[in-house]
């Protein structure tokens, strides 16, 4: 499947803050930064888990709010010592909506 | 050989600085007695005024603390005077007992100069010269919309006016010359700085001629000649100082407008030395601290015996205020075959001016930009011939020879003579020695070669050394800042946000320099808290710089789901309370209900979704937030006292709960739990707790800054008090103390170990006054937090955030 879905408005997500869509993969988390960047990425630290939508954001990052892994958003990649990566998934904002790609629409992620 | 007798009259920073070469170069040589006049040993006093702004504290600035006297034996004779020397006999006469001494030094400074006005003697007029006058002045700052007036636009007036500024009050400076700081300055330049000032909220009047300070009691008023009249709380008279010489003159020395010493710092009697700025050397008086220091040398050499001579140098002057950038240097004035190079940029507010005579550099002003100062400082001090580089010489170093402009190559390009420090004479030579004996840190060189130990203005400078001469072996930090976002550690940043009003975090980071555009999870929450602890009404709560616990209300669990945890009253229940609770419990399919240590009921494993909805639930019942997951007030245990047990002497509960009914919502720097037992068999197990009291027959015994977490800590005794009230209001202005002045994530009993019991019990227990206010302080706050923000979020219309935004299993479905 190809194109974008429309999940929401743009103001339906705190600045510095995120969201979650739940999809057949598990969760994703919709991020939107300071300045009105929106990413979305796989809603689980790759270290134990943690739910990354509830961790504090700060410029194109996230803090995981269980143990403090640090992961950038554009790439999904840990920050500094730590090792792991957590995938991403294409997001854009057009006129104040929020489009994700629609391959999260997939029963199953692709293998 | 017997020690001989050293008698030094004067504890500021030139005996200071002689005491410490003599120390080093001759060690043991003398029995040193030291007499001072504040009733305290010696303090970088040029550092008075960013104490007053608030940028630093007192204790930074002591450079000699009692151990220093102690390990060299000094005897230490503070706030006692010397009253005459009998040079005869050979003693030195104070409170009514002779010194003797076979070597005299007499370091007495230099007085304020008052001017002689009506009403010079009102209080509320303060000369700026000693740590008295700066705790004077920041506790005229304290009282809202006080007014100051400032007599004198020079470098001290100046910094005195800055300070007052950034503690709140509303400040004027009166000065008598056409623009400030004329003996520094050219007009231009001090037209800038006058903009620069004004931009900052003082008012400045040149050409101003005190008439008289009025006041009945206590100052009110500056009346000058030309009739305006300017309100104030506060005068500050910074005109000039005079060299203190009255002992010298009583005891028949030779003192002109100081006391005249010899290139070896001797007076008119060779066993009596002076320096600093008591002295006159070949007619001329000294007020800045290099030639003092220089002086310092010299008079160590002299008391070893050994052949030293003073020479007079150049000196150039930077102003201590945060936010001006201003250098000067030399001679300045217009004459006959001078030359000037003038480079302006109005829109940065750039001015710089070099003077030449016979293509050499005599005199340097740079307001705005100042990094190239100590290049032309040094150009000037060597009198080099800058006729080759003259097309370029306005920009600076890194121009010279068509370098590119790299920040550090301004450092990198100055030859080791050139002068770093200038406070110290230390050159980069010296500097860059002491980085190859090993020093790797600013603390080291400053160690090693006092570069930086006094105005701490070129601070940046010999850091810039250090990264230029080890290049990536420099690990700059010094001490440990909150992060990698600032270089600012806890307690600056909570003094900075107190001292320059910041109530905002884009403030914040604006303000003081954050390096990211906003900040990250470390420095954030902490921002926040400093943020609503001290300004609850201005404040806005920035729930995305919360950690998930407290922006949610509720703590998350290692699966992502939450607990709740309802408020118990000193741990006391109903009935009613208990079946709602059970109702919600299986409503939510609750997976554990679990009895707390605090005397409560968790329910664990509840998912964000249904927060608000059993939230509800429980509010219908009357039960509220109880902030176990908050940096807060988290509970009160109690044990039954006077109510059921036949042990107990007073009513336990009902003070506990009176506490968590008064303390609740509070947010702290970290979590704060309270216990309260009904006697000293001590149910509730008060004494491991924040703070936890013990009530006995006679009252109630106050224990603060016990531990049982990873730490396990008996409380301290903070206070005894018989009424119950007492113990409250006692309670009260603790945790008010402990929210305005720990740092972040410090537990109470951390911060008594820095701050000390005692310092905490002389704010909350012994002055009243203090107390008071900071229970006025937690009340006013207290209107704000003191609410429940379940039932905020439970709110049907917001109740949609905390779900998921889409569900795409069901799109994927249809």
């Amino acid at each position: 499947m190809t194109g974008w879905i429309d999940i929401g408005a743009l103001d339906d997500i705190p600045r510095r803050g995120a969201r979650v869509v739940k999809a057949a993969r598990g969760c994703v988390a919709l991020f939107r930064t300071q300045d009105d960047r929106v990413f979305a990425l796989d809603d689980r630290c790759p270290h134990k888990g943690g739910p990354l939508s509830e961790g504090i954001v700060h410029g194109a990052r996230v803090t995981c709010p269980l143990h403090n892994l640090v992961l950038d958003l554009e790439t999904g990649l840990a920050e500094g010592l730590d090792e792991g990566r957590v995938a991403t998934h294409p997001a854009r904002v057009e006129g104040g909506r929020i489009l994700v790609d629609a391959g999260l629409l997939a029963k199953r992620p692709a293998a | 050989m017997m020690a001989l007798k050293l008698v030094v009259i004067g504890a500021g920073m030139a005996s200071g600085r002689m005491l410490e070469h003599l120390f080093e170069d001759t060690p043991g040589a003398y029995d040193v007695t030291l007499f001072g006049a504040e009733p305290r040993g010696n303090y970088n006093r040029i550092m008075l005024s960013p104490v007053l702004s608030g940028e630093k504290t007192w204790e930074e600035i002591v450079t000699h603390d009692a151990d220093w006297y102690a390990a060299h034996g000094v005897a230490c004779r503070f706030g006692e005077t010397v009253t005459a020397i009998d040079r005869a006999r050979k003693v030195v006469v104070s409170k009514g007992r002779e010194t003797p001494y076979d070597k005299l030094v007499i370091a007495t400074g230099s007085a304020p100069f008052m001017i002689p006005v009506a009403g010079r003697e009102l209080p509320g007029v303060l000369a700026y010269r000693d740590l008295d006058d700066t705790n004077a002045m920041i506790a005229a700052a304290a009282k809202p919309g006080a007014k100051a007036v400032v007599i004198g636009g020079g470098l001290l007036g100046l910094e005195a006016a800055a300070g007052l500024r950034l503690r709140g009050m509303e400040v004027t400076v009166l000065h008598l010359m056409g623009h400030l700081m004329e003996r520094q300055l050219d007009p231009a330049a001090g037209y800038l700085l006058q903009k620069d000032l004004e931009r900052r909220g003082i008012k400045v009047h040149c050409r101003a001629q005190t008439k008289a300070i009025l006041g009945h009691e206590r100052v009110e008023a500056v009346l000058l000649e030309d009739g305006t009249v300017y309100g104030a709380d506060l005068v500050v008279m910074a005109v000039g100082i005079r060299p203190e010489t009255r002992i010298a003159t009583d005891a028949h020395l030779e003192v002109e407008r100081g006391i005249t010493v010899s290139d070896q710092m001797e007076t008119s009697d060779p066993d009596i030395l002076a320096l600093g700025e008591c002295v006159e050397h070949q007619g001329q008086l000294f007020g800045l601290v290099a030639p003092l220091y220089d002086m310092a040398k010299v008079a160590a050499k002299t008391l070893a015996a050994e052949p030293a001579a003073f020479r007079p140098r150049q000196t150039s002057t930077k102003l201590k205020v945060t936010g001006v950038d201003l250098f000067s240097a030399g001679d300045f004035a217009e004459g006959e075959g001078r030359e000037e190079i003038v480079f302006r940029d109005p829109t940065r507010g750039v001015y710089k001016r070099l003077v030449l005579c016979e293509d050499r550099i005599i005199g340097a002003v740079l307001y705005g930009e100042t990094t190239d100062g100590n290049w032309f400082f040094g150009l000037m001090q060597e009198g080099a011939d800058i006729s080759a580089m003259r097309e370029t010489l306005i920009f600076g170093p890194a121009y010279q020879g068509g370098a590119p402009a790299d920040p550090m190559a301004a450092v990198a390009a100055l030859p080791p003579e050139a002068e770093i420090c200038g406070c110290n004479g230390i050159c980069k030579g010296k500097i860059t020695e002491a980085i190859a004996g090993g020093c790797t840190t600013l603390e080291a060189v400053r160690a090693k070669t006092k570069a930086s130990s006094s105005c701490g203005t070129c601070s940046g400078l010999v850091e810039q050394i250090l990264a230029v001469t080890l290049g990536g072996d420099y690990a700059a930090p010094t001490v440990k800042p909150v992060c990698a976002c600032t270089d600012l550690t806890h307690e600056d940043l909570r003094r900075l946000i107190r001292a320059k009003a910041l109530k905002s975090m884009p403030a914040v980071m604006q303000e003081l320099g954050w390096k990211t555009s906003c900040g990250c999870h470390v420095c954030r929450p902490a921002l926040n808290y400093y943020l609503l602890a001290d300004w609850p009404l201005e404040y806005q709560d920035d729930r995305q710089s919360r950690f998930v616990n407290e922006r949610n209300h509720a703590n998350i669990q290692k699966d992502g789901t939450y607990s709740v945890v309802p408020r118990m009253w000193g741990g006391v229940t109903t009935p009613a309370e208990l079946r709602a609770i059970a109702d919600a419990a299986e409503k939510f399919a609750v997976p554990m209900v679990k009895v707390t240590g605090g005397q409560r009921i968790d329910l664990l494993g509840v998912r964000k979704e249904d927060l608000p909805a059993i939230w509800a639930d429980l509010n219908q019942a009357g039960l509220v937030s109880g902030h176990a997951y908050s940096k807060g007030l988290r509970t009160v245990k109690t044990c039954v006292g006077t109510d059921f047990c036949r042990f107990g002497t007073q009513d336990s509960t009902g003070l506990g709960i009176r506490l968590e009914k008064l303390l609740w919502g509070s947010w702290t720097p970290h979590k704060v739990k309270l216990g309260v037992s009904g006697c000293p068999r001590n149910c509730a197990e008060a004494t491991c707790k924040d703070v936890g009291i013990v009530c006995v027959d006679s009252g109630f015994e106050i224990g603060v800054a016990g531990a049982a977490g990873m730490e396990v800590k008996a409380t301290e005794l903070l206070a005894k008090v018989s009424t119950e009230d007492e113990a409250v209001e006692i309670v009260t202005a603790f945790i008010q103390l402990y929210r305005e002045s720990a740092r972040y994530l410090d537990r109470p009993y951390k911060w008594v170990a820095k701050v000390g019991l005692d310092w905490v019990k002389a704010q909350v227990v012994e002055d009243p006054q203090s107390r008071r206010a900071l229970q006025e302080r937690f009340d006013i706050s207290q209107t704000v937090y003191r609410k429940d923000p379940w039932a905020e979020h439970a709110r049907a219309e917001t109740r949609a955030r905390w779900a998921p935004l889409a569900d795409l299993t069901l799109e994927a479905a249809e």
